[in-house]
């Protein structure tokens, strides 16, 4: 698609968009190499300062804080995609009563930090950390994928549901077996992609004082002194991003295989619409 | 209710705090956001690379870590901060501009193909063709999902509080920790200031995209 806003480059274009590539790779490289000469400076490429590495404990330590991390993540994940699911119901029910608080409700957790749920649950009811991170998580994002899911289900054609009901299914029954099912289907990447953002947001833990990886970080700074904090930092970081482009990859990829199963089957029903993942 | 009430100033400048990182943050937010998106579609093939490096790494950097690097781990590096505001403004910018590239490309992407080729025939250059026809009609259609990043723009800069601002939960901390019994109101305080500012952002960004879903 990009390359219909500007024509085939000619000679002369090829020639001014190599010129501006070196140009650009040049100014890109000479930034790394002003980073590479302040680590330097501040004698953070210095062997010894990388030889922790070798030394087990400390592995064991990133392994703790990543396994903390990933446990977090995986529990409140489990539990938030169910309980989103319920939300989601509730949410497009035909009972006012019923919708209208749930509405509420949930316009209320979206709209607020997670952080915040972490530390209330943290010191309101004096829980552990790791519920506190736990709870926090599940309680934003399984209002996330109620909504999800509910722009899923109003996505899918309106004879769905009166097919559906045509046939005698009640209306729990047709949301359950006909509109559910298509729903979740389509809205598989953004289910993923907050995924990631569950993964993600685990990190929130650090400021609540759960020893997730970057908590497990700044321990072994404080213990092994802070000359070792880059180097400890760079690899935890490093840790962090690679596993989240990993299942960020698994999106994409999942996304590819739904677009073209979709291809053969229903007609779009709509344009192209611009969508992007929120932080 | 009592502790709400005779704190309120201190609420009023953690909200004020709040809304100062969350305004500058988001305006540099959206102008390096939409020149990494025009560097995206760029023929540069430098820049096409520098940008989607730059999206892919800060899209899956945690924002927790964004602010440890600005706050803790710059610092160490020899790039001193007056005040932690502005390490907090970096990290927050620099985030936020990863997932408005995103969301400006993928506007770029749903605007009509035969709107570049009807501007390229006519003879107009890449500049052209991407500030006088492509990037008005994309921005318009990606008004509503850029109100929920500032949104969320605003939800994040909750962490500064952690990385010594002292802005709305910063504040509610402090609160927390000096009012031991009276935890729970302080917080739901706390967050009633946050929805002050969410709420309505929400509300807008669902009106803009109904008025814009029928205008196409």
């Amino acid at each position: 698609m990009s390359s219909v806003l500007y024509d085939v480059p000619g000679p002369k274009a090829r020639r001014i968009s190599l010129i501006g590539s070196i140009v650009g790779s040049l100014l890109i490289l000479g930034l790394l190499a002003w980073i590479i000469m302040t680590f330097a400076q501040q004698g953070i490429l210095e062997g010894r300062r990388w030889q922790i590495f070798t030394r087990g404990d400390v592995w064991t330590l990133l392994g703790n804080g990543l396994g903390a991390t990933l446990s977090a993540a995986a529990l409140a994940a489990v539990i938030a995609f169910p309980l989103g699911l319920a939300l989601c119901l509730l949410r497009i029910s035909d009972v006012a009563f019923i919708r209208i608080p749930t509405r509420v409700v949930l316009e209320f957790l979206r709209g607020m930090p997670v952080v915040l749920m972490m530390l209330f649950v943290l010191l309101g009811f004096g829980t552990s950390a790791f519920v506190a991170v736990v709870t926090g998580l599940i309680l934003y994002n399984s209002a996330v994928f109620a909504e999800i899911i509910r722009a899923g289900i109003q996505s899918l054609p309106k004879g769905q549901r009166e097919a559906g009901l045509a046939i005698g299914l009640t209306s729990f029954k047709s949301r359950m077996l006909i509109e559910l099912p298509q729903a979740i289907r389509r809205m598989m990447p953004s289910l993923v992609a907050q995924m990631v953002v569950l993964l993600k947001d685990t990190s929130l833990g650090y400021i609540v004082a759960y020893g997730e990886l970057l908590r497990a970080v700044q321990v072994m700074a404080d213990f092994l002194g802070t000359q070792f904090l880059f180097p400890i930092f760079f690899v935890a970081a490093a840790i962090y991003i690679a596993i989240n482009i990993l299942v960020s990859r698994i999106a994409v990829m999942i996304e590819r295989r739904g677009s073209k199963k979709a291809a053969g089957g229903v007609a779009k029903a709509e344009p192209e619409k611009a969508e992007a993942p929120v932080p | 209710m009592d502790v709400i009430l005779e704190n309120l100033p201190l609420y009023w400048n953690g909200f004020l705090r709040t809304l100062f990182l969350s305004v500058v943050s988001g305006v540099i937010a959206l102008v390096l956001g939409t020149l990494l998106a025009a560097a995206r579609v760029s023929p540069v093939a430098a820049l096409r690379g520098f940008s989607t490096v730059y999206v892919e790494v800060l899209r899956n950097t945690p924002l927790t870590i964004a602010f440890f690097f600005a706050a803790i781990v710059l610092p160490r590096l020899g790039v001193k901060f007056e005040q932690f505001e502005i390490a907090a403004i970096i990290a927050l910018s620099t985030y936020t501009a990863a997932f408005i590239a995103e969301a400006v490309r993928s506007g770029v992407n749903s605007v009509p193909v035969g709107q570049a080729e009807a501007a390229r025939s006519i003879g107009m250059n890449f500049g052209q063709v991407l500030n006088l026809i492509i990037l008005p009609q994309a921005l318009r259609t990606v008004i509503p999902p850029l109100i929920n990043i500032l949104i969320a723009l605003v939800k994040n800069s909750s962490v500064a509080g952690a990385f010594f601002v002292l802005e709305l939960f910063g504040y509610g901390r402090q609160l927390a920790n000096a009012n031991g019994d009276a935890v729970i109101p302080v917080l739901l305080g706390v967050a009633f200031f946050y929805l002050l500012l969410t709420v309505p952002l929400g509300i807008l960004a669902s009106t803009v995209e109904r008025k814009v879903a029928i205008a196409r």
